[in-house]
């Protein structure tokens, strides 16, 4: 071992990590080949997706991906950012911040397929209830409880970031601001949050990125229709949960193809919102970094 | 440095750092010792692993069909007792199965569904079907008091047609005069995989309502006009346990296991019949192909239950293909001959009717056809 | 009346920065019950699955109660060790190259392709790594799932390791350097060591994380009822065992799927524990 070795031994590494990559893309791309040319555009326009018949028309998986992670989003927002404004500006120090800390991090590693369990168990008996109540179709599965459940696993996420984007505030800037006879509310909303806006809002992105490929929670509790949901309470699918669903058994080649196509749809997906979320991040870090 | 390790830090998904930023001084004297222990650690786990690895030689590896996995996973555990090989069969549904042996990464695949001539093309090698089991596909329901219902298959067509909407609708309460049906909203539940259950199920629907045969039809995965999909025969029961209102099409067993109640159905002959050894085997009494492949649905037995299903496990031909051993055809072959005679003994327990004669002779002829390398696998 | 004006206007201040106080702790008040809540149902819940056959034993044919999970946390233990003898090193030297070539458009391009491989959905790596491994081998097994584990854990290991290596003061290496210690040999013996608790944090998240995955899986590992030591066969594994079980009738197999959950909970939580108090020194 030398010198040079041991550089080769490091590029080597770091150019299978790239082919790997690479050959990721690569392989959805190819595989989905077949698919794009029976399905071509319709795609993502068509809601008919009937593995007899041949035809992959992904529209309702894209509604149900979008559907519940807005819905998702909408309701943790407002919950992590206020989870987040209390870790990171009012218990700062001291043994509470530990514990709510800890708190958090375990909420964040608890694995999908538990909090698929718990949804089951938990969430959609009460949706079920909430269901009768209104008089909708009383399934309990569905998107609204998908939704929820995806709320509360992203929450961790958004409210440590939160967190740190807040912590992150020059102490100079909010010491001024409080030396100017502030409260902390107005120091909180006035200075802390528009400074660090960019990273809070990264962290959004961020968490989006993860909403929209969470796979097991959402099959377990999604309901595994193919149609376009009309209503909180209707079932639906996900790209990720018709990939875990009908991966298994898509024999044809265009069925097959078809799953390719959709992980691939994912694939891009998920980068895009986390590149979007990286870059801001970068951006709000390094914009004021010291 | 610091804020931009830390907004690296922060696009960790298992946790969030906050604290990282901290360092700790290590002593770096012991690395020799670190090194050398390292290396004779890794050493000693990749022979383990090796050995390990060694020792699992037999075991056979299955997928598919969940309509019969109740019977399947009683034999297997009762054919390890017998013969310490462990079968692993995973009931992922039927189209799982097929489309594991395509694929070539099971050494058998379970379907309630045969594979039609036409299909024979997406197979790379021969196929030959082995019936194992016959059972019935019921129709479960979670009503208040658990009543016991009868229902027509028009009925049951139109209910997952869609068109059937309450509990207390005329055409169920007609049926069931002695029954205080609620107001409650029907929920069908289906198969969201590709079913053999589903393949007969709807085979039994396209029988009996022409509605449904021109709308729906009959596959092992179809479009749903109403309900709500769960994963195997496992998950449509596991969902009507728990959906008051709902109602599903599973194996007799699943509904058995967990105290689900089962319909009566009228066949073909007029007859309101339970599923049940007896009517199971009635369905099942007539002729029988060589090649094994038959519907039983809608059976013309005056005391058969309509809605009955054989099943069958499904290998190649020819046996010697990827990398596979003699040996592995040989353990095959005989853990199918026990599977159509010894293993009959543990099925009807669990409300699945043996193979009848014909069936078990024609069987006998297919498991013998299996070469290896164009020999007969059982002598 | 200025006065008046004044304090009225405090008054007003004072007010709006009590009622914000209380608006926020509210909903973090909200998170945090609904996270006890949880916690505290799969230890009820759990708890009561716990016995010695749970442990010891295996799994029971459809419908039959009794037997246990052993196969599946074997199966997670011998995915688990898989995943790290494959990530480990390739984290550490794909940390290294970007340490020693931090700057470079090559360490660029190898940073991009690792923090894009964090955001890949993990039933895409499953997907993946089937036509990869499980297809040409005509086989599920414990390789394959590890393998998919292992590029699920290998971005968070990298860039934690890679983190805290840049963490090392650089003196420690000009001094090396400066006494002639050719500079492979100075990375090695000095500034690995040096990140070695950073290392073992990675690892240990990296762990946890995986530890969860159930959806890649799915399509490498399979599942196995018995257990199995076997590197080329399908194994179990607890988040699979959660899966299957939770979907069945079973009242026997609910209860086990619960006792799983509280299983992998209870080896997350222990891991951020450990980790946690290690940075309190």
């Amino acid at each position: 071992m030398n010198d040079r070795r041991f550089n080769a031994l490091l590029g080597l590494a770091a150019l299978l990590i790239v082919f790997v990559f690479a050959g990721f893309v690569l392989t959805l791309v190819v595989q989905s080949l077949p698919a794009v040319k029976q399905e071509g555009a319709a795609f993502l326009y068509s809601s008919e997706w009937n593995p007899v018949t041949a035809r992959f028309g992904a529209l309702p998986f894209i509604i149900g991906t979008l559907l519940t992670s807005s819905i998702a989003l909408v309701i943790a927002i407002p919950l992590s950012l206020s989870a987040g404004i209390v870790m990171g500006e009012y218990v700062r120090s001291g043994w509470l911040r530990s514990l709510l800390n800890t708190l958090i991090n375990v909420l964040a590693s608890i694995p999908s397929v538990v909090f698929g369990l718990w949804g089951i168990e938990v969430v959609i008996p009460l949706v079920r209830n909430l269901a009768v109540l209104i008089g909708a179709p009383p399934y309990g599965a569905g998107i609204l409880s998908a939704s929820l459940v995806l709320a509360i696993m992203i929450i961790p996420y958004m409210s440590s970031m939160t967190r740190e984007a807040l912590m992150n505030v020059p102490a100079g800037l909010r010491e001024g601001a409080f030396a100017l006879g502030l409260t902390k509310q107005e120091v909180v909303t006035g200075i802390a949050l528009p400074f660090a806006r960019q990273s809070i809002f990264a962290g959004i992105l961020l968490s989006l990125g993860r909403a929209l490929g969470e796979t097991m929670a959402v099959t377990m509790l999604i309901g595994n229709a193919t149609r376009i949901p009309d209503s909180l309470f209707s079932l639906g699918n996900t790209l990720a949960s018709v990939i875990a669903s009908q991966f298994n058994e898509a024999a044809s080649d265009v069925h097959r193809s078809a799953m390719m196509r959709l992980a691939l749809m994912l694939l891009l997906i998920t980068m895009i919102a986390g590149w979007f979320g990286r870059t801001l991040m970068r951006k709000g870090a390094s914009a004021y970094g010291k | 440095m610091q804020d931009g390790h830390c907004a690296l830090a922060m696009e960790q998904q298992a946790r969030i750092l906050g604290a990282s930023c901290n360092f700790n001084y290590e002593n770096g004297g012991n690395h020799m010792k670190r090194n050398v222990l390292f290396r004779r650690g890794l050493l000693m786990a990749l022979c383990l692993i090796g050995a390990a690895s060694a020792l699992n030689a037999q075991t056979l590896l299955g997928s598919g069909a969940t309509f019969p996995a109740p019977a399947y996973t009683k034999m297997f555990d009762e054919y390890y007792k017998a013969t310490g090989i462990k079968v692993n069969y995973q009931a992922i549904g039927s189209s799982g199965g097929l489309k594991n042996i395509q694929d070539r990464v099971v050494d058998f695949g379970g379907s309630d569904s045969f594979v039609k001539d036409t299909d024979f093309a997406k197979y790379p090698a021969s196929i030959v079907h082995i019936p194992t089991v016959i059972g019935a596909v019921v129709v479960t329901y979670n009503l208040p008091g658990n009543p016991a219902l009868r229902l027509t298959g028009e009925v049951i067509a139109d209910i997952y047609l869609g068109k059937i909407t309450k509990w207390n609708d005329k055409r169920i309460a007609e049926l069931n005069p002695a029954v205080k049906l609620p107001n409650m909203a029907i929920m069908p539940v289906y198969r969201s995989d590709g079913s053999g259950t589903t393949f007969n199920f709807t085979a039994y629907l396209s029988a009996v309502s022409t509605e449904w045969k021109s709308k729906v039809g009959n596959a092992n995965s179809v479009s749903w006009p109403a309900g709500q999909g769960a994963a195997q025969n496992a998950g449509v029961a596991g969902v009507v346990k728990q959906t008051p209102g709902s109602i599903g099409y599973v194996e007799l067993a699943y509904a058995h296991q967990s105290n689900m109640p089962a319909a009566a159905i009228k066949n073909s002959s007029g007859v309101w019949v339970d599923a049940s050894l007896a009517s199971i085997s009635a369905s099942a009494a007539g002729a029988f192909p060589p090649d094994s492949r038959i519907l039983l649905v809608n059976t013309n037995a005056k005391e058969g239950y309509p809605i009955s299903a054989l099943t069958w496990i499904i290998v190649y031909r020819e046996q010697k293909y990827a990398s596979r051993t003699l040996e592995q055809a040989e353990h095959l072959a005989k853990l199918l001959w026990w599977m159509i005679h010894d293993g009959q003994n543990f099925v009807e327990a669990l409300d699945y009717a043996k193979l009848p004669a014909p069936a078990i002779k024609a069987a006998e002829a297919i498991i013998k056809s299996i070469t290896y390398d164009g020999q007969p696998v059982l002598k | 009346m200025e006065n008046n004006a004044f304090k009225s206007r405090h008054q007003t201040r004072a007010q709006k920065d009590r009622f914000f106080k209380f608006a926020v702790m509210i909903p973090a008040g909200i998170v945090v019950a609904l996270l006890v809540l949880i916690l505290a149902q799969v230890v009820i819940n759990g708890a009561r699955a716990l016995n010695v056959d749970f442990f010891f034993k295996e799994q029971k044919p459809f419908g039959e109660t009794g037997g246990g999970i052993v196969q599946a946390i074997v199966g997670t233990i011998m995915l688990l060790g898989t995943s790290i003898v494959v990530a480990l090193p390739f984290s550490l030297l794909a940390s290294l190259y970007l340490y020693e070539h931090r700057g470079s458009k090559r360490a660029k391009v190898l940073a991009t392709a690792i923090n894009t491989l964090q955001g890949i959905p993990s039933i895409v790596i499953g997907v993946v790594i089937y036509s990869w491994i499980v297809v040409p081998l005509r086989s599920f097994s414990s390789l394959a799932g590890g393998v998919a584990l292992a590029i699920v854990m290998l971005p968070l290991m990298t860039s934690m390791i890679h983190a805290s290596l840049e963490m090392v003061p650089s003196s420690y290496l000009e001094a090396a350097l400066a006494l002639g210690v050719p500079r492979w040999r100075a990375i090695i013996d000095i500034i690995l060591p040096a990140s070695a608790s950073g290392i073992l944090e990675a690892t240990s998240l990296g762990v946890a994380r995986a530890a969860g995955e159930t959806a890649p899986l799915i399509f490498t590992a399979f599942g196995n009822p018995f257990l199995s030591l076997s590197l080329k066969g399908p194994v179990s594994a607890l988040p699979l065992v959660i899966y299957e079980y939770i979907k069945s009738p079973y009242d026997d197999w609910h209860q086990k799927a619960w006792g799983a959950a509280l299983l992998l909970v209870l080896f997350v939580l222990i891991l951020n524990v450990l980790i946690g108090s290690r940075k309190k020194h």
